[in-house]
């Protein structure tokens, strides 16, 4: 059986890097491991359990900043930012539901190193986009810093980016710093009713498009609209739109957004509570979540142009039978499919290649993930690319080694 | 104490003539300048202390002869500057002696506009207000709007990861660029994102951003366009100490208020600028502050009056509210005016670029008051209060002399006063040349040399824009040299389960 270690502080975090590269062997990278079914099926020979590196480090509300070990959980660092009147913009999700573990139960080093983002992305940027400095160990054991604590920085390279979305694979981070931004007043969600994909499409452009500045924008085909409480009715698709902000602006935007896709169809509205509700239950996947009736399919992520969703998605139900959920204005896709073979990957990235955009297969029994690729795969120039930046900082394969490609 | 560039390698200078001869055979016609008078305008970019004639100039007009170029100049070792426009602050595109300069300008077409998923694909010439006006019809504009918006490139700002008045709000390049087209030093072509919005991969994007030209060179970037605001408005402050203003404008976001713009000035400043544009400015102040909210109507009337509330609670001694576009922009002519202003009062000025933790403004003003008497030089400064990044402007005269090594001295102080007090050597304006050797002051040489082996991963001989933001140059051999002392391992503290 493999070994866990469980570092207690950032020197520990080395020493055990320098002790797995001396010992040639390849250590899994995880917190509470709420994404570790993510990824290639690979095999490590120990885990860096980074749990012990846990608390606020810095909290400075009036610098809109917030500095936290990677291992502290993302409830602890949300709750301390609410109490301040602010919040992750990014609204990060959580894959607990999703992936069979326990809701909330995600750390910030994990979120980072995944770049979960919330449906709020369209508005303000992802995980990447808030992620300000960063203490690390490389897969070479040695200590870097990059960025800072202050928004507006361009000195060095952006590090955080980098490892923002690399899945552990480049370094292991001890210490993160992340921008917080005030949370809104108040919201409220306008819901169009009954409308088709490729309608619910244009709809949802022609927001995007439009001064009602909104904080999400999402499709909910009929069965799956159904799975969530705030909007199950009778069997009917459900396109949602939230404003978020002061009063009297979500007011005025409100009157602008019914004016713009009343013409699409019927309309129906959510107020605070109920629509907190359900842009968590999107947020977090909720209608495919283990347990549920979509609990058996096969889930994959696809990111693709917002105004190309509709058609990757028809061509998903068409051709794999795919249960879907539009966020991101279109833009996002998860998709649940029947388990097969290959979990759907031919059809999948065929039809993705043909849109433009990637999948990433996010559910799977272990046996499919071994078997195709989870991330898209990368060919010529790119994948070397890749190679050579991954080697920069771990030459020897240290750190989550083969999680995203093989070899990667 | 002038920053040395690396030495210009005698064997490639010597084989000058066959050089400019191969590259005219990839760029024809016009595209490869020799002469020395038609490379002189290419001598320096906006950091004008520092000049340098190029070895050849060239003015590639498509991904093909960029590639070309490169991979020749990869081929023969010859080191490479690109350049967009050339209003760099810090000396990004500062030439080589025995080095291609590789302008850029005639990348200068937008390739698509699309609407629906609210993205331009524009080539890297393109000038940055040249996005917003190829898109403005529509009601759109391109956010970060640096203060040399009309003749700065999108390459450039990718270059440099430029920031502008309103990206408190907005955010800055890195937030609002989808995508590129990338060449390597290599001559190898890659396409990273679109018009999705996450990477496939790592983000190396969001790495190329901000990169200085040291990575790859730009052929096509996708940048995000946004919906203009309803409207905009904005509130002119006055305090009688510095300290009221920055306790204004940590309320301001205490109350959850993320205005559009929020810009302070300080004395000096202010005086230089009213006396130059007439803005109508008090000048009985030590601080003034431009508050600007867009949105609905409805939003900035309803948070102009919490503005106007905490300002008052802030002992603001004025405070006015601008009515109409035109005072609007009257209140901001001084604000964008002030470096010319300050030009006014001074033969010379150099404009630094730090940002500080917001709560340590006041700290940070009164150190610089005591370095300028320390320095016998007089500073003015404009602080993007809403994120902390300050400029501030060091009065001097070149013709006297020892005044410009004073002036650079003194703005060394500055920015080691920046990083001491929490924060960064550089906001926007780039590290380039001119903070090149004050990196050490906010990076270990591990940190450096972590960053240096992402460059090595780009570009494995050191050949693309060398001498830049790194004051050491290694060899990729060296830094990828690992030191693993096998069989000493024992950590009998880390605990094991």
């Amino acid at each position: 059986m493999s070994e866990n270690l469980r570092p207690r502080d950032h020197g520990e975090v080395e020493q055990a890097i320098n002790w797995a590269l001396a010992g040639g062997k390849a250590l899994e990278i995880v917190g509470h491991g709420s994404k570790r079914p993510i990824g290639r099926a690979a095999q490590w020979d120990a885990t860096l359990d980074l749990t012990e590196l846990s608390g606020i480090t810095l909290c400075e509300p009036a610098e809109l900043v917030l500095s936290a070990k990677a291992g502290t959980p993302l409830a602890e660092i949300e709750a301390a930012v609410a109490a301040n009147g602010q919040a992750l913009a990014f609204e990060p999700m959580d894959y607990g539901p999703l992936l069979g573990g326990s809701a909330g139960s995600a750390t910030i080093g994990g979120v980072l190193a995944a770049n979960l983002s919330g449906p709020r992305r369209i508005k303000v940027g992802a995980a990447r986009d808030h992620f300000l400095g960063v203490n690390a160990v490389s897969g070479r054991g040695e200590t870097f810093k990059s960025g800072g604590r202050v928004v507006k920085n361009v000195t060095g390279y952006d590090l955080c980016k980098l490892l923002a979305g690399s899945w552990g694979t480049l370094a292991a981070m001890t210490e993160i710093t992340i921008k917080t931004l005030p949370s809104a007043e108040t919201e409220e969600t306008l819901l169009l009713l009954k409308l088709g994909d490729a309608a619910a499409v244009k709809a949802m452009t022609a927001v995007m498009g439009s001064a009602a500045d909104v904080s999400a924008a999402a499709h909910l085909p009929s069965p799956v609209a159904g799975r969530i409480g705030e909007i199950a009715g009778e069997d009917r698709a459900v396109t949602a739109f939230r404003l978020e902000g002061v009063a009297p602006s979500v007011a005025h935007r409100k009157a602008l957004l019914k004016t713009l896709v009343a013409p699409f169809g019927e309309l129906a509205s959510l107020q605070e509570t109920p629509s907190r509700a359900l842009w968590r239950a999107i947020r977090d996947v909720i209608p495919f979540a283990v347990g549920g009736p979509a609990g058996g399919r096969v889930v994959w992520r696809i990111s693709t142009a917002p105004s190309r969703g509709a058609e990757v998605g028809i061509a998903l139900v068409e051709r794999v039978q795919a249960e879907l959920l539009y966020d991101w204005a279109g833009g996002l896709l998860w998709a649940a499919l029947p388990q097969s073979d290959d979990a759907g990957a031919a059809v999948v990235r065929s039809i993705v290649g043909g849109a433009g955009g990637h999948a990433t297969l996010i559910r799977a029994p272990a046996a499919a993930r071994a078997k195709v690729d989870v991330f898209t795969p990368e060919s010529g120039a790119l994948a070397a690319l890749t190679k050579r930046v991954r080697e920069s900082f771990d030459p020897h394969g240290v750190l989550n080694a083969g999680r995203m490609w093989a070899g990667i | 104490m002038p920053v040395a560039m690396p030495i210009a390698d005698s064997a490639v200078l010597a084989r000058r003539a066959e050089i400019v001869a191969a590259l005219r055979r990839i760029v024809p016609g016009e595209g490869v300048i020799a002469s020395e008078q038609a490379m002189r305008p290419y001598e320096s970019d906006g950091f004008t202390a520092y000049r340098q004639l190029p070895m050849v100039v060239v003015l590639p007009e498509t991904t093909e002869q960029v590639a070309a170029v490169l991979a020749y100049c990869h081929r023969e070792g010859i080191r490479v500057v690109p350049r967009g426009a050339g209003t760099s602050l810090s000396g990004g595109a500062l030439p080589l002696g025995d080095g291609v300069l590789l302008g850029m300008a005639k990348f200068n077409r937008i390739r698509s506009i699309d609407f629906a998923n609210r993205v331009a694909v524009v080539e890297p010439g393109v000038t940055n207000l040249g996005v917003t006006q190829a898109v403005e019809h529509a009601g759109f504009y391109y956010a970060p709007d640096p203060s040399s918006q009309i003749a700065c490139t999108i390459g450039g700002n990718v270059a440099e990861n430029s920031g502008g008045v309103h990206c408190l709000k907005y955010g800055v390049t890195t937030n609002n660029v989808l995508g590129c087209e990338l060449v390597l030093m290599t001559g190898e072509i890659v396409r990273l994102g679109g018009a999705h919005l996450d990477a496939a991969g790592y983000d190396l994007l969001g790495v190329i951003t901000g990169s200085e030209g040291l990575l790859g060179v730009v052929t096509e970037a996708t940048v995000r366009i946004l919906k203009k605001p309803e409207c905009a408005r904005a509130a002119l402050i006055g305090f009688a100490a510095s300290e009221d203003g920055g306790e204004c404008v940590a309320r301001i976001i205490g109350a959850g208020i993320i205005p559009g713009g929020m810009e302070m000035m300080d004395r000096p400043a202010i005086h230089a600028a009213e006396e130059f544009v007439h803005a109508g400015y008090p000048l009985d102040v030590e601080a003034l502050l431009i508050v600007e909210l867009d949105g609905p109507r409805a939003e900035v009337d309803h948070l102009l009056d919490r503005v106007q509330e905490i300002a008052n609670a802030c002992g603001a001694v004025i405070c006015r509210v601008s009515n109409s576009e035109e005072e609007r922009l009257l209140f901001w002519a001084g604000r964008k005016a002030a470096f010319p202003a300050v030009g006014r009062i001074s033969p010379d000025y150099y404009c630094m670029d730090g940002t500080i933790p917001r709560a340590k403004l006041p700290l940070v003003l009164r150190r610089m008051q005591e370095l300028s008497a320390q320095y016998g030089l007089r500073v003015a400064n404009v602080f993007h209060a809403g994120d902390g990044n300050l400029h501030p402007l060091i009065l001097y005269d070149a013709n006297k002399p020892g005044e410009l090594d004073r002036a650079e001295a003194f703005g060394y102080d500055i920015l080691r006063l920046c990083v001491e007090v929490g924060g960064v050597l550089t906001g926007e304006h780039g590290v380039g040349v001119e903070k090149r050797d004050l990196m050490p002051t906010m990076f270990s040489e591990a940190d450096l040399n972590q960053q240096q082996r992402l460059k090595c991963a780009f570009d494995d001989q050191g050949l693309l824009n060398p001498g830049k933001v790194f004051p050491t140059l290694h060899r990729c051999a060296e830094l990828g040299r690992m030191h693993v002392h096998a069989g000493r391992m024992a950590f009998p503290d880390l605990p094991r389960f």
